[in-house]
C-alpha cells in the first residue's frame, strides 16, 4: 500500500496536449476516482502511473519513490482493464496465478493465494473453468481478483464496470468497494459515470479537457462545484448570471434578475471574494415545483410555467420557463405531476445555492 | 413457404454456382484420374482399358518413389520450418504497427502481382554464374571464379521460401492482428518482462495462425514442380516433378494418375490431421 503523487505532470502526444500541467497527491488507502467525459485525460493519467505511458514532463511517485523510469513489470501494480484482459487460453486459476509466478511466492503457497482471492471475489468454485465460460460480471470479479492476488501497491481501475450491464454494474460497485475496503489498498478509479464516482469515492478528481476542474469528497463536489463544467457533469444543474453584491465572513449576497436578492451561506459562496460580477449555480433537485401563488417558509421563489414533463416514475424532470430563462428542476413525485403549460411556482432555499466567480 | 424453409434452402441457393464449379471442375476430373490409374499402358504406347493395379503395385512398392516422396516431405518441412522463422518476426511487426498496416500488407502481396515462375527464374540472374552476386563479388576480387551456387537442394528451398513466405506471414499477422494488445499489458502489470509476456501469451494464442500459415506452406511446397525444375539439379526432383514427367515426357498417364492420388493421399491426410486439431476456420480466416 502506498501513496501516489504526480509532480508538474504533462502529457502530449505530438502537438496534441492530453494532460496539461497537473499535481495530485492521492493518499495511502484512499479509493480517488478520476471523472470526466471521454478525451478528458482521465484515462491517461492513469495509464501515466500504470507504466504504460510516459509522461512528457513532471514525475510520477509511487510511496515516495520515483518512478518514470521503472518498467511497469517492476512497479507492482494490480491493473483491472476495462476489457478485463483475462488470459483466454488459460483457466481462471491460472489467470490468477500469473502474476504469482513472477514473485517470490514458494510454488506451494500458490493455490492457497489463488483460493483465497477467488474467495474474496465471491467466486469460489470456477478456478478450473475458461474466460469465455463465465459471465462479464464473473470475468470482471476473476479480473479483479488477478490484480489484488499480488499484493499490489496501488491498484489502478480503468472503467472496469462499464463493460457490465446497469444492474450488474450497480452490483459490482457495491462489491468492489467492499472489497477496496477489506484490502485497503490506495485505488485510483477512472469512470465517466458520476453516480459511480458518487458512490465509491473518497476523493473525486473531476477532470476536462487534461485539466483538473476540482479535487474534493463526493459531498463537496456535489453541493459545492468549482465550476460550471463540475455543476453540469455531476447531475443536472441551473447556472445563471448574477451580481455579487457583498461577500465576507458571515455568507454573501447575490442579485439575480429571476429570483432577486439571494443570500448564501459562507461554505457556499467562497468561491467569491467580494462585490462583482457571479454566477448562482443551482442543482436541479433543489429546485421545487409547486402549485402558483405557494409561499413556502424560508424559501425564494418565482412564478414559472410548466414547459416540458419527463415522467420517470419515482421522480418527475420538470423543464419550467420562469421569465425568459429555461429551468430544470428534478422533483419526487406526490401524486401526480404538473402538467404541461400549468402555471406554478419555482421555490428552493437560499442556503442549497451556490456561487461562483465571474461570468 | 414459411421463412424456415426459405432459411433453409438459401445456404444451398447461394453456394449452388460454387458446387457446381467444384463438381465439374475438380471431383470429376478427379474421379478421371481415379479411373486412368487403373488403366494399363501397353508397350504400344496405347491405353489398355480394364481393372489392373500394376501402376498402384509400382507407385506403392518402387524405392525410387518412395526416396523422391520423402524428400519431397523433407524440402517442405525445412521450407515451412524457414518460413516460420522468418515470417514470425515480420508478421509481429506489421500486426503491431500503427498506422502504416494497409501500406505494409500492400508490400506483403506485391509479389503476387508477378508470376511465381518469373519470380524463380529471376533468381537465376541473382546467383547464376554470370548473375548479379558473381559478379559483384568478382568485381569486388572476393572471388576469382564465378561460384556455382545453382541447382541444388538449398536453391529450391530458397526459390519456395521466395514463393511461400508471403502466406505464413499473412496467416500469422491474421492470427497476430486479432490478440487484444491489453494482454500484453496486463502480463506486463502482473509483473512479466516483455520478453517473458510474449512467451507465456503472444506465443500461444497466435499458434493457430502459425499452423495455419505452415500447413499452408507444406502443403503447396510439396506440391511444387517449378522451383525443383527451374532452381533444382537433376537430383533434386521433388514429387509432383515425377507426375509431369510420367504424363507430359512419358505420355504414361495411368502411372502419373496413381502418383498424382499418391500425393494427394499424403497431403490429405495431413490436412485431415490438422482439420482435427486444429480446424480449417483458422485457415480460412488466413485466406480471408
Amino acid at each position: 500500500m502506498s501513496s501516489v503523487t504526480l509532480n508538474n505532470i504533462v502529457k502530449r502526444f505530438g502537438s496534441f496536449t492530453a494532460v496539461h500541467r497537473t499535481d495530485l497527491e492521492i493518499p495511502e488507502g484512499a479509493f480517488l476516482t478520476l471523472l470526466g467525459p471521454s478525451g478528458c485525460g482521465k484515462t491517461t493519467n492513469l495509464r501515466m502511473i500504470a507504466g504504460l505511458l510516459d509522461p512528457t514532463e513532471g514525475e510520477i511517485l509511487i510511496g515516495g519513490r520515483r518512478v518514470n523510469d521503472v518498467p511497469i513489470h517492476k512497479r507492482n501494480l494490480g491493473i483491472v482493464f476495462q476489457n478485463y484482459a483475462l488470459f483466454p487460453h488459460k483457466t481462471v486459476a491460472e489467470n490468477i496465478a500469473f502474476g504469482l509466478k513472477y514473485r517470490d511466492v514458494p510454488s506451494g503457497d500458490i493455490p492457497g493465494k489463488v483460493q483465497a482471492a477467488l474467495d474474496l471475489v465471491q467466486l469460489p468454485d470456477v478456478g478450473h473453468r475458461y474466460p469465455k465460460e463465465l459471465s462479464g460480471g464473473q470475468q470482471q470479479r476473476i479480473a479483479l481478483a488477478r490484480a489484488i492476488v499480488i499484493e499490489p501497491d496501488v491498484l489502478l481501475l480503468d472503467e472496469p464496470l462499464s463493460a457490465l450491464d446497469a444492474n450488474l454494474r450497480e452490483d459490482m460497485r457495491v462489491e468492489l468497494k467492499r472489497i477496496q475496503d477489506q484490502i485497503g489498498v490506495t485505488t485510483v478509479f477512472v469512470t465517466h459515470d458520476q453516480s459511480e464516482a458518487l458512490a465509491m469515492s473518497d476523493q473525486i478528481v473531476v477532470m476536462s479537457a487534461g485539466r483538473i476542474e476540482q479535487v474534493g469528497a463526493p459531498q463537496e463536489v456535489y453541493n459545492n462545484p468549482a465550476s460550471e463544467f463540475v455543476a453540469n457533469f455531476l447531475g443536472a444543474s441551473n447556472v445563471f448570471p448574477a451580481e455579487c453584491l457583498e461577500a465576507g465572513p458571515s455568507g454573501a449576497v447575490l442579485q439575480t434578475a429571476l429570483f432577486g436578492k439571494v443570500p448564501l451561506p459562507v461554505e457556499k459562496s467562497m468561491r467569491v471574494a467580494g462585490a462583482g460580477p457571479a454566477k448562482l449555480v443551482l442543482r436541479a433537485e433543489k429546485l421545487q415545483v409547486m402549485k402558483a401563488g405557494a409561499t413556502p417558509e424560508g424559501m425564494i421563489t418565482a412564478p414559472a410555467t410548466v414547459e416540458t414533463v419527463d415522467y420517470q416514475g419515482q421522480t418527475v424532470r420538470y423543464f419550467v420557463r420562469v421569465g425568459d430563462t429555461q429551468l430544470q428542476a428534478i422533483n419526487m413525485i406526490d401524486g401526480y405531476p404538473f402538467s404541461k403549460g400549468s402555471a406554478v411556482t419555482v421555490a428552493f432555499r437560499p442556503r442549497d445555492g451556490s456561487a461562483l466567480a465571474g461570468r | 413457404m414459411s421463412v424456415e424453409a426459405r432459411e433453409k434452402r438459401q445456404p444451398w441457393i447461394l453456394l449452388s454456382p460454387a458446387l457446381t464449379a467444384i463438381t465439374l471442375l475438380l471431383f470429376i476430373p478427379l474421379l478421371f484420374i481415379l479411373v486412368y490409374s487403373f488403366w494399363l499402358r501397353t508397350a504400344t504406347g496405347a491405353d489398355e482399358v480394364g481393372f489392373y493395379l500394376d501402376n498402384w503395385r509400382e507407385a506403392l512398392t518402387d524405392a525410387f518413389y518412395r526416396d523422391i516422396l520423402l524428400h519431397t516431405l523433407k524440402v517442405a518441412a525445412i521450407t515451412t520450418v524457414v518460413c516460420a522463422v522468418l515470417g514470425y518476426p515480420a508478421a509481429y511487426f506489421i500486426a503491431r504497427s500503427k498506422g502504416n498496416k494497409p501500406v505494409l500488407l500492400l508490400l506483403l502481396m506485391l509479389p503476387f502481382w508477378i508470376s511465381y515462375i518469373i519470380r524463380t527464374m529471376s533468381w537465376i540472374n541473382i546467383l547464376g554464374v554470370s548473375g548479379a552476386l558473381n559478379t559483384f563479388l568478382l568485381w569486388v576480387g572476393i572471388i576469382n571464379e564465378p561460384m556455382q551456387m545453382l541447382y541444388n537442394e538449398a536453391t529450391v528451398i530458397l526459390g519456395l521460401v521466395h514463393f511461400l513466405l508471403p502466406f505464413m506471414v499473412l496467416n500469422v499477422f491474421v492470427s497476430l492482428d486479432g490478440i487484444d494488445e491489453t494482454l500484453e499489458d496486463a502480463a506486463n502489470s502482473l509483473g512479466a518482462t516483455r520478453w517473458q509476456s510474449f512467451l507465456q501469451v503472444t506465443l500461444p494464442l497466435s499458434l493457430p495462425g502459425l499452423a495455419a500459415g505452415g500447413l499452408l506452406c507444406f502443403v503447396l511446397g510439396a506440391g511444387t514442380y517449378i522451383t525443383p525444375l527451374v532452381l533444382g539439379g537433376t537430383s533434386d526432383a521433388m514429387f509432383a516433378n515425377l507426375v509431369f514427367e510420367a504424363i507430359i515426357t512419358q505420355l504414361n498417364w495411368p502411372l502419373g494418375s496413381a502418383l498424382s492420388l499418391m500425393l494427394l493421399a499424403v497431403l490429405g491426410a495431413l490436412v485431415m490431421i490438422y482439420n482435427r486439431y486444429l480446424g480449417m476456420a483458422q485457415l480460412m480466416k488466413g485466406l480471408g
